[in-house]
C-alpha cells in the first residue's frame, strides 16, 4: 500500500536553461521585415521556460505519477459521476476534420460537424423529454445559468419581468444553482427539506406568489434521493406563474428510466461530461447543455441547430426573441463528437444500462457500509448514497479524516460536507462502469477505517501519509499569497 | 449484489419513481453500435467538412491555425490528467495544481500582469465577467467597449449585462482603431479595447488607458496571446485586467471548443477575481505544495455572493497551453510570432497587388482587412472551389464592410501558399 516517494518536483522555470526550444517549429521563408516599424511598442523582455523535449516531457511524466484519475484507481466523488471515459470517443475526437474546422467558416463546408451537433441534440431530446436541446453552455454552472436567463426573457415577454425577482432553491442545492440566480439579478430564497429528504411541501407553498420566477429542483436530489413529489411541486410552482428548471447533474441515475421532461420541468441543464462520459479533464472543459420546452424556444441562444424538412442540418439565427450568445461558438464541440461517440454506442438497446447499474451499484455500496455509516436518510437511493459519519464526531474523527485515510489505501475519497444539510456527509457515487470487486474492496477499506476511527484515530488525523505531501496548510497559502513564479530580479549587472 | 441489498430485481431499487413517470417503451433512437461502426461513423462525418488539413487556412477572427506540437496531446491525454476531477483532494492532486501554477505564472507574465487566474470557458465570458468585475469594483453599470473587439464577444456580453442590469455603450471604430473615447465618463466601469482587435490592428492602449484614468474606470484588454510575444504587453500599459482566447496556444480550432478563457488583473483586486486560483503553501512537515486557494471568492462556499457562478473551468486548454508555452519557450514564443508578422506583412503586399486595397491604415499583428472590388462572401466562394480558406467575409459583422475580408496568416502558411492565393484572387477579380 505505500507509495514509493518520489521527491519534491522542481517549477518548470527552475528546469530552464538559456536557448533551448521543446520543439522543432516551422519558421517563414517570407522576406525578414523591421518589427519596431511593422509594430510599434516592442516588448523588453519575456520570462518563458527554456527547455529541450525530453526535459518538457519528464516534467509531466513525473507530474502525472503525483495525480490521480479513475484511470489510477476509484474515484466515487458524489455529484461529479466519475466513470470510465472510454478510449473510441478520444480518437474519434481527434479526426482533423473535427479539429481542424473553424467556427466562423461558411456553414455548408462543414455539414458533417452541424450533423454532429444535431444528432447530439437529437438523442438529448429524446432521453430526457424536452422538445429542444441547445449546446452552447460550456459547463453546468453555464447550463443553469442560461436557463434562468431564458427563464427572466419568458417572464418579460409576459410582461412579468419586473416583478418575478425571486428564485428558490432547496438548502441542498449546490453552490451554483444560487450563484446562477444571482448572476441574472435574482434573489435567492432558500426552501427547506423535509425529514424524509424530500423538499418541504409546507415551505414551497408558503414561499409560492407572484414574485416568484423559478424554483430550480435538482432530481434526483443532491441527496441522492429521487423527489418523489415532484409532479405536485412542478404544477404548484406552474398554479403560482412560475417555471421549474431541474439541475441535471444527476442525469445518470435516470437515463432511459425516466424523463425531466416528463416530470414537468421547463427546463434543465445536463453535464455531458458526467453523464455522458466526455472527461473532466482535471476540472474542465465541462459540456453543458439545456433541455428546453417549447415555450422557451424563442429566447434560446443563437445561432440555433436545426434539422430541415429535407433532413438537412441549419444554422437559424433569425430569432429576434433570443437572449442571444452565452458563448462565442458553438458550445464544447469535440466534447459533443466524444457524447455523440458514446451515446451511439449505447443506442436504444443498451441506454437504461447506465442508470440501472449506476442505481444497483450505489444500492450496493450503501447496503454494504450500513453498520458503520448509516445513510443520511433510509430510504432506496439513486446513482449515488449520502451517508453521515456523525458518530465518530465524538471521538475526535471527522469526515475529511475518514477521506483522507482513504488516500491510504490507494482510492479517491468522497465528496464532504455536501450537500451542507447533512452533517458529516460523505457522498459516493461509484458509477456503473466499476465492477463489484472494486466496490468491495473501497468498502472493505472504509469498514477497516471506521474500524481504526475507533481504536486508532491519530492513523485517521494523520493521513495521508503516503503522498508526495500530507494535509496542506491551507490558511496559509490565503495569508501569503503566493500564486505565480517571478523570474529572479537581477542584481548589479 | 441484489442479496445484500434485500431486493430481488434491479427494478426494486426504483420503487420510488412513481410508476407514471417512469419511461415505458422503446426509446426513439438509433441502434447501439460496436466500436468498429462507432469509428466509421464519426469518421465519415468527418470526411464531409473541409478543414484546414486540406485547404490553404486564411481564416483568424480570434482562433488560428497554428501549429500544435505534438508533446501538447502527449501530455494532455495522460489519463493521471484527463481523467481526473477539479484538484479538491490536493495531496492527490500535486501534479496537476503544480501545471495550474505554472499556467497561472506564464499567463501573468505573457500579459505583463501580477496575477492570473486557472482559467475561464473561454475568450468572450472572460471578457463578460471581467466587466462585471470591473462594475462590482466601481460600483457603476455602464459597460464601454470598441466596436473593433470580436462581434460575437460583445454579443456575449450584451447578454450577460441584460442579465446583470447593466448597459453597453459602443465606441465606433475610427478606420479601424478606436480613437474616441468621449463615453468614457464618470459613470463608466470600465473601457474595453482589443490588443490587437478584431481587425489586426495594434490599437493605442497608452490613449484608452488615459480615458479609464481620467474617468476613474477600469481598463481592461482582451490580448491575443501570440501577438503578447512582441507587443508591449498591456501590463506595461497600466491595464486593470486582461482577458484572452487562449487557443492560439496549442488547442486545436475545434469549431470552436473547448477554448480555453484567459484572465489576468492587478493584485490588488485579486480578491475579486472569478473562478479558481491555486496557490503555493505548505504541510505540517514543511514540505511544499499546492493548493487551490481564496476559495471563498467561490460559488461552492459563498453562493449567491460568490464572485462568480463558475464551477468546472477549461482546465485541460490551460494545460495544453502550458505545454504549448514550455515546448515554444521564449525564443520559439518569439519566432512564432515574428514568423507571423513576416508572412502577415508579405500577404499584404501580394494580395493588394491582386486587386485588393489594405482597408485600415494602423499597424497590424498576424491579420489584416483586404477590401475587394467584389462582395467578399463571392470572393470567398469562389476561392474554397480552390482550397483557399481565404479569410472572414466582414459584411454580416459591420456595417459597409460587404466588400471586406479579414485575413489571418499565421507562421505555418509558406510564400508558396501566399503566392498561390495572390494569384487566385487576381484571377477571381479579373
Ligand atoms: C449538483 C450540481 N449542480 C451543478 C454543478 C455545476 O456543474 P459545472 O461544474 O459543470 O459547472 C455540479 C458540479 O459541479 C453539481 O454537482
Amino acid at each position: 500500500m505505500p507509495h514509493k516517494l518520489v521527491p519534491q518536483p522542481k517549477l518548470i522555470f527552475e528546469k530552464s536553461s538559456p536557448g533551448r526550444v521543446g520543439c522543432n517549429l516551422p519558421v517563414a521563408d517570407t522576406p525578414e521585415v523591421d518589427l519596431k516599424k511593422a509594430l510599434g511598442p516592442t516588448r523588453q523582455s519575456l520570462h518563458l521556460p527554456e527547455v529541450s523535449e525530453l526535459e518538457l516531457i519528464r516534467h509531466f511524466t513525473n507530474l502525472s505519477h503525483i495525480n490521480y484519475g479513475i484511470e489510477t484507481g476509484f474515484y466515487p466523488l458524489g455529484s461529479c459521476t466519475m466513470k470510465y471515459n472510454p478510449k473510441i470517443n478520444e480518437r474519434t475526437a481527434m479526426i482533423p476534420g473535427f479539429t481542424h474546422i473553424h467556427p466562423m467558416q461558411p456553414a455548408d463546408t462543414v455539414p458533417g460537424a452541424l450533423e454532429v451537433l444535431a444528432q447530439v441534440q437529437e438523442f438529448l431530446c429524446e432521453i430526457c423529454g424536452f422538445d429542444s436541446i441547445c449546446l452552447q453552455p460550456l459547463a453546468g454552472a453555464h447550463g443553469e445559468l442560461t436557463c434562468l436567463m431564458l427563464i427572466r426573457a419568458y417572464h418579460e415577454s409576459r410582461g412579468e419581468g419586473a416583478t418575478r425577482r425571486v428564485v428558490l432553491a432547496p438548502d441542498s442545492a449546490h453552490g451554483t444553482n444560487p450563484a446562477s440566480a444571482a448572476m441574472v439579478g435574482y434573489t435567492v430564497k432558500t426552501i427547506p427539506t423535509d425529514a424524509s429528504g424530500g423538499c418541504d411541501m409546507a415551505a414551497l407553498t408558503t414561499a409560492l406568489d407572484e414574485t416568484v420566477a423559478a424554483f430550480m429542483v435538482t432530481n434526483p436530489s443532491t441527496l441522492g434521493l429521487f423527489e418523489t413529489q415532484i409532479e405536485e411541486i412542478c404544477r404548484l410552482v406552474h398554479e403560482a406563474g412560475g417555471q421549474v428548471f431541474c439541475d441535471g447533474a444527476n442525469m445518470n441515475a435516470m437515463v432511459g428510466t425516466t424523463r425531466p421532461g416528463d416530470h414537468g420541468f421547463d427546463c434543465m441543464h445536463l453535464n455531458l461530461h458526467k453523464t455522458f462520459s466526455t472527461p473532466h479533464g482535471g476540472g474542465g472543459p465541462g459540456c453543458g447543455a439545456i433541455g428546453l420546452k417549447a415555450h422557451l424556444e424563442p429566447f434560446q441562444p443563437v445561432p440555433v441547430v436545426i434539422r430541415n424538412k429535407e433532413g438537412k442540418v441549419e444554422l437559424d439565427d433569425r430569432r429576434p426573441h433570443s437572449i442571444g450568445r452565452v458563448s462565442a461558438y458553438f458550445g464544447q464541440f469535440l466534447m459533443e463528437v466524444r457524447a455523440l461517440t458514446y451515446l451511439s454506442a449505447y443506442g436504444k438497446e443498451r441506454m437504461a444500462d447506465i442508470s440501472r447499474h449506476a442505481v444497483l451499484n450505489a444500492n450496493y455500496v450503501k447496503a454494504r457500509l450500513k453498520d458503520v455509516l448509516p445513510a443520511a436518510h433510509d430510504r432506496p437511493c439513486m446513482h449515488e448514497c449520502v451517508l453521515t459519519a456523525q458518530e465518530y464526531k465524538k471521538g475526535g474523527v471527522r469526515a475529511l479524516d475518514i477521506s483522507k485515510r482513504l488516500i491510504d489505501y490507494g482510492f479517491h475519497p468522497p465528496t464532504n460536507y455536501f450537500p451542507l444539510i447533512v452533517p458529516e456527509a460523505i457522498m459516493i457515487e461509484p458509477t456503473e462502469t466499476e465492477c463489484k470487486e472494486t466496490l468491495d474492496a473501497f468498502c472493505d477499506a472504509l469498514i477497516a477505517i471506521c474500524e481504526e476511527a475507533r481504536t486508532n484515530p491519530d492513523l485517521l488525523h494523520d493521513a495521508p501519509t503516503t503522498q508526495i505531501v500530507g494535509r496542506l496548510d491551507e490558511a496559509s497559502a490565503v495569508k501569503n499569497l503566493d500564486v505565480r513564479w517571478r523570474a529572479p530580479q537581477k542584481v548589479g549587472v | 449484489m441484489l442479496d445484500t441489498i434485500g431486493v430481488e430485481t434491479i427494478d426494486d431499487l426504483f420503487v420510488e419513481i412513481p410508476d407514471s413517470l417512469k419511461f415505458k417503451g422503446e426509446l426513439n433512437l438509433p441502434s447501439a453500435l460496436n466500436e468498429y461502426q462507432l469509428y466509421l461513423k464519426m469518421a465519415l462525418l468527418a470526411r464531409q467538412n473541409l478543414d484546414a488539413t486540406k485547404a490553404d487556412w486564411y481564416l483568424g477572427a480570434g482562433l488560428y491555425d497554428r501549429y500544435i506540437p505534438a508533446s501538447v496531446a502527449a501530455v494532455i491525454s495522460r489519463g493521471e490528467f484527463l481523467t481526473s476531477y477539479t484538484p479538491y483532494q490536493p495531496e492527490l492532486s500535486q501534479g496537476y495544481l503544480q501545471t495550474i501554477y505554472e499556467f497561472q505564472s506564464m499567463i501573468a507574465e505573457l500579459y505583463g500582469m501580477d496575477v492570473a487566474n486557472a482559467s475561464m470557458y473561454d475568450g468572450s465570458t472572460s471578457m463578460a465577467e471581467a466587466a462585471i468585475m470591473a462594475s462590482g469594483v466601481t460600483g457603476r453599470h455602464k459597460i464601454v467597449i470598441s466596436e473593433a473587439v470580436h462581434p460575437h464577444y460583445r454579443q456575449v456580453l450584451d447578454t450577460y449585462c441584460w442579465a446583470n442590469g447593466l448597459h453597453v455603450e459602443v465606441i465606433r471604430h475610427n478606420n479601424g482603431a478606436t480613437t474616441d473615447f468621449s463615453t468614457v465618463d464618470d459613470q463608466a466601469a470600465c473601457v474595453i479595447v482589443g490588443y490587437p482587435n478584431f481587425f489586426g490592428v495594434i490599437e493605442d492602449l497608452d490613449a484608452a488607458r488615459t480615458a479609464a484614468r481620467k474617468a476613474g474606470a477600469l481598463f481592461i484588454v482582451a490580448a491575443d496571446p501570440t501577438a503578447m510575444a512582441l507587443l508591449k504587453p498591456p501590463g506595461e500599459f497600466d491595464a486593470d485586467i486582461v482577458v484572452g482566447e487562449g487557443q492560439p496556444l496549442g488547442v486545436a480550432m475545434g469549431y470552436g471548443g473547448p477554448l480555453v478563457g484567459l484572465f489576468a488583473c492587478k493584485q490588488e483586486y485579486v480578491r475579486r477575481i472569478p473562478g479558481r486560483i491555486v496557490g503555493r503553501t505548505h504541510d505540517a512537515q514543511g514540505r511544499s505544495g499546492f493548493v487551490m486557494t481564496l476559495r471563498t471568492r467561490e460559488q461552492d462556499i459563498r453562493r449567491e455572493k460568490a464572485t462568480s457562478n463558475i464551477c468546472t473551468n477549461e482546465a485541460l486548454m490551460a494545460l495544453a497551453t502550458t505545454v504549448y508555452m514550455i515546448a515554444l519557450g521564449k525564443n520559439g514564443l518569439q519566432s512564432v510570432a515574428t514568423s507571423t508578422v513576416r508572412n502577415t506583412q508579405y500577404a499584404r503586399e501580394k494580395l493588394s497587388s491582386a486587386g485588393g486595397k489594405i482597408k485600415f491604415p494602423g499597424n497590424v499583428f498576424g491579420e489584416f482587412v483586404l477590401e475587394l472590388p467584389k462582395p467578399a462572401d463571392e470572393v470567398q466562394r469562389r476561392l474554397i472551389d480552390q482550397n483557399i480558406m481565404a479569410g472572414l467575409p466582414l459584411g454580416p459583422y459591420y456595417k459597409g464592410l460587404d466588400h471586406c475580408l479579414l485575413v489571418a496568416v499565421t507562421e505555418v502558411r509558406t510564400k508558396d501558399q501566399i503566392d498561390r492565393y495572390a494569384a487566385a484572387l487576381a484571377e477571381v477579380l479579373k
